[in-house]
């Protein structure tokens, strides 16, 4: 009965006045920033992580987490209301819920959504803290080889699940790799692709990468067709489904929890790919099916709970195994290492409180998104109708003064603008940034776990394949990239991200 | 068919790769290799270059072969204004404060927007403004000045 007393743990540290405040302020600075399209959770929390650096670490990251799963809420309002996807998870969301908005249910395709929210949220809250701590166990066995496979394994997965070539997703990785290595190296004091820069000696800060790769290059990318985007927002009547709607959005949500839990897990996707699966495997398997794309209820109901289940799983790999599975998750270990916290197999049995009080916040925060997105959906609905171009100026100066807060340097907001650039370069030329910024995460980690490794071998390259479990995991990962370039299932995966 | 013109993607994606690839391998050079028992500081690195190249050779041939699509439309007033507005701000926020270079960074980057009015972009640079003083510099005491330098402060 450890866990019990494990979650009376969380709930008294998430339960207390500040911590409860923190919650309330992520979830519902999430839901904002989902509902805004053109401003994504990684943005934002690039942005506030200088502003964490003075409070508590739990606070801290109870707020960062609360503004990743609560824009998945958001997303999905502007998605049905408008049919723009407030959030990339919602895409999907937009095809059957705007119908539904078009047809007048739009009260009852928000309910949908969030109800499937919180069931998803719920339940990815107790795989947590189910299969999180014997997770950490295992990896606390980890020797510096099985690391090094994991990473590999992780950045594998992640080029599978980029969009888009293959290829350009496995030199984007390198790329990735390779820039996180600018700096001073650690083992020999050395300054390595500085170019004499004392800005530069102690790397690139992975915040301003970040916020130009996903800040300003998304400003750049909206402002290609912004003649297109639609400005109707549909009228909001009765909330509540009929008692034909609920019915048919149980085994939807079911299906969609437990597809977004998965696929959560996973490196380099989070809470995207689970939605786009949930839809397409409803899609099959739905008696419904017939009415997909002209407002079915299950289209709704089955991505929503997915990206929102995917979300949370995500921190899964990031709190047992320090390794980020995606961007969102790398900035949580930026503000974990900032708050002096070594991310790692480590941290629950160190950290408990922190552990099981982000755990428990989760379902905190769900709850209070419920009440924040169904009561209060008028208040969103008029953000919903705030233009495009008055939102874009605004970030861009919260960027800007956000990324000169975190070392008081003007270097800063010029490297910014940098990446700015070559992500919008990379964007066009069908290169995803995400695959990149996790390499950057891991590079120099990569690095060390490689150099222990074969100091513990001897120079010996093979021990990566004759420890059993580094040998699985590199396994594991070449039976990815081979599988996702067998042309079957290459011609399903172009289709699954087409949709 | 040239490749640039058949499959731009992968030939430019294989390009950029190959050009960063052996610059860092060429950087790399400067430090110490050592052994894989005891990997210098060039070791890991120049792996990666390797491999960086070799994607970027694999990209370049692959745009000969098989054809691919095109880049598609290219916001460069948005490029140029984005960029622009933002290098600007870093340039100025010292000297002048934020008293005007974010009125200056608001409006730059506005008029990007094809739906650009001079009324409301005005209107929004003094709200943001008015904001971030508030917030950033007196709230959460951002070392930024709000008259600065150039103002003898």
């Amino acid at each position: 009965m450890e866990l019990i007393a494990n979650l009376g743990l969380g709930l008294s540290t998430s339960l207390t006045p500040l911590n409860l405040l923190y919650c309330l302020a992520g979830v519902f600075l999430g839901t904002l920033i989902g509902v805004l399209p053109g401003l994504g959770p990684t943005a934002t929390i690039a942005m506030l992580l200088p502003v964490t650096f003075t409070l508590p670490p739990v606070s801290a990251l109870i707020m960062l987490a609360g503004i990743y799963y609560g824009s998945q809420y958001g997303g999905s309002t502007t998605s049905i209301l408008v049919n723009v996807p407030g959030e990339a998870a919602s895409v999907v969301t937009a095809l059957d819920g705007y119908q539904m908005a078009r047809r007048g249910r739009a009260g009852a395709a928000l309910t949908t959504a969030a109800v499937g929210s919180f069931f998803a949220g719920t339940v990815a809250t107790v795989i947590l803290a189910l299969f999180a701590p014997p997770l950490a166990t295992v990896a606390l066995k980890f020797g510096p080889a099985e690391f090094f496979s994991l990473m590999v394994l992780g950045l594998l997965a992640s080029i599978v699940l980029a969009r888009g070539s293959l290829l350009h997703a496995a030199g984007m990785v390198v790329l990735g790799l390779l820039l996180g290595l600018v700096g001073t190296d650690v083992n020999s004091g050395i300054q390595r692709f500085t170019f004499g820069l004392p800005r530069l000696a102690d790397g690139i800060g992975f915040v301003v990468v970040a916020m130009g790769m996903f800040g300003l290059a998304e400003i750049t990318r909206n402002l290609e067709n912004e003649e297109t985007r639609s400005t109707v927002v549909a009228k909001v009547s009765n909330l509540m489904p009929t008692r034909e709607e609920w019915k048919r959005m149980v085994s939807p949500i079911l299906r969609g929890t437990a597809i977004g839990s998965a696929l959560g897990i996973l490196p380099g996707s989070g809470s995207i790919l689970g939605s786009f699966a949930a839809y397409a495997i409803e899609k099959k398997v739905s008696k419904n099916s017939k009415e997909f794309g002209k407002g079915a209820i299950e289209g709704v109901a089955a991505p929503e709970s997915a990206n929102n289940a995917g979300a949370q799983t995500s921190f899964i790999p990031m709190l047992t195994l320090g390794i980020p599975s995606n961007p969102v998750m790398a900035l949580m270990i930026g503000a974990m290492i900032i708050q002096g916290i070594q991310p790692g197999p480590s941290v629950i049995t160190e950290q408990p409180q922190l552990f099981w009080g982000i755990i428990v916040s989760m379902w905190v925060g769900n709850l209070f998104l419920v009440v924040l997105n169904l009561p209060m959906i008028g208040m969103w609905v008029r953000l919903v109708s705030v233009p495009y171009q008055m939102l874009f100026p605004a970030i861009l100066v919260f960027c800007g003064i956000g990324v000169f807060s975190l070392n008081n340097t003007e270097f800063d907001i010029f490297t910014m603008a940098f990446f700015g650039l070559v992500g919008y370069l990379f964007v066009k030329l069908d290169c995803e940034p995400a695959p990149m910024l996790l390499a950057y995460i891991l590079g120099p980690m990569m690095e060390e776990y490689l150099r222990r490794a074969l100091l513990i071998s001897r120079g010996d390259p093979t021990v990566f394949f004759t420890r059993p479990i580094s040998a699985t995991l590199l396994a594991l990962g070449a039976l990815a990239v081979v599988a996702a370039s067998l042309p079957a299932l290459h011609k399903k995966r172009e289709e699954a991200f087409r949709e | 068919m040239n490749p640039i013109a058949r499959n731009p993607k992968d030939f430019l994606t294989g390009c950029i790769y190959i050009l960063v690839g052996a610059g860092a391998l060429i950087i790399s050079r400067d430090y110490d290799m050592g052994t894989a028992v005891k990997m210098g500081p060039a070791y890991f690195p120049t792996l990666l270059s390797g491999l960086l190249i070799a994607i970027g050779i694999i990209s370049v041939l692959r745009s000969f072969v098989k054809s691919g699509t095109p880049i598609g439309v290219v916001a460069w007033k948005g490029v140029v204004m984005i960029l622009a507005a933002t290098l600007l701000f870093g340039a100025i926020v010292r000297g002048a404060g934020v008293l005007l270079a974010l009125p200056l960074l608001v409006i730059l980057s506005a008029a990007a927007s094809a739906r650009f009015s001079w009324k409301t972009s005005i209107a929004e640079a003094v709200g943001i403004t008015v904001f971030c003083i508030f917030v950033f510099i007196e709230g959460l005491g951002v070392p930024l000045p709000i008259l600065g330098s150039w103002f003898g402060n």
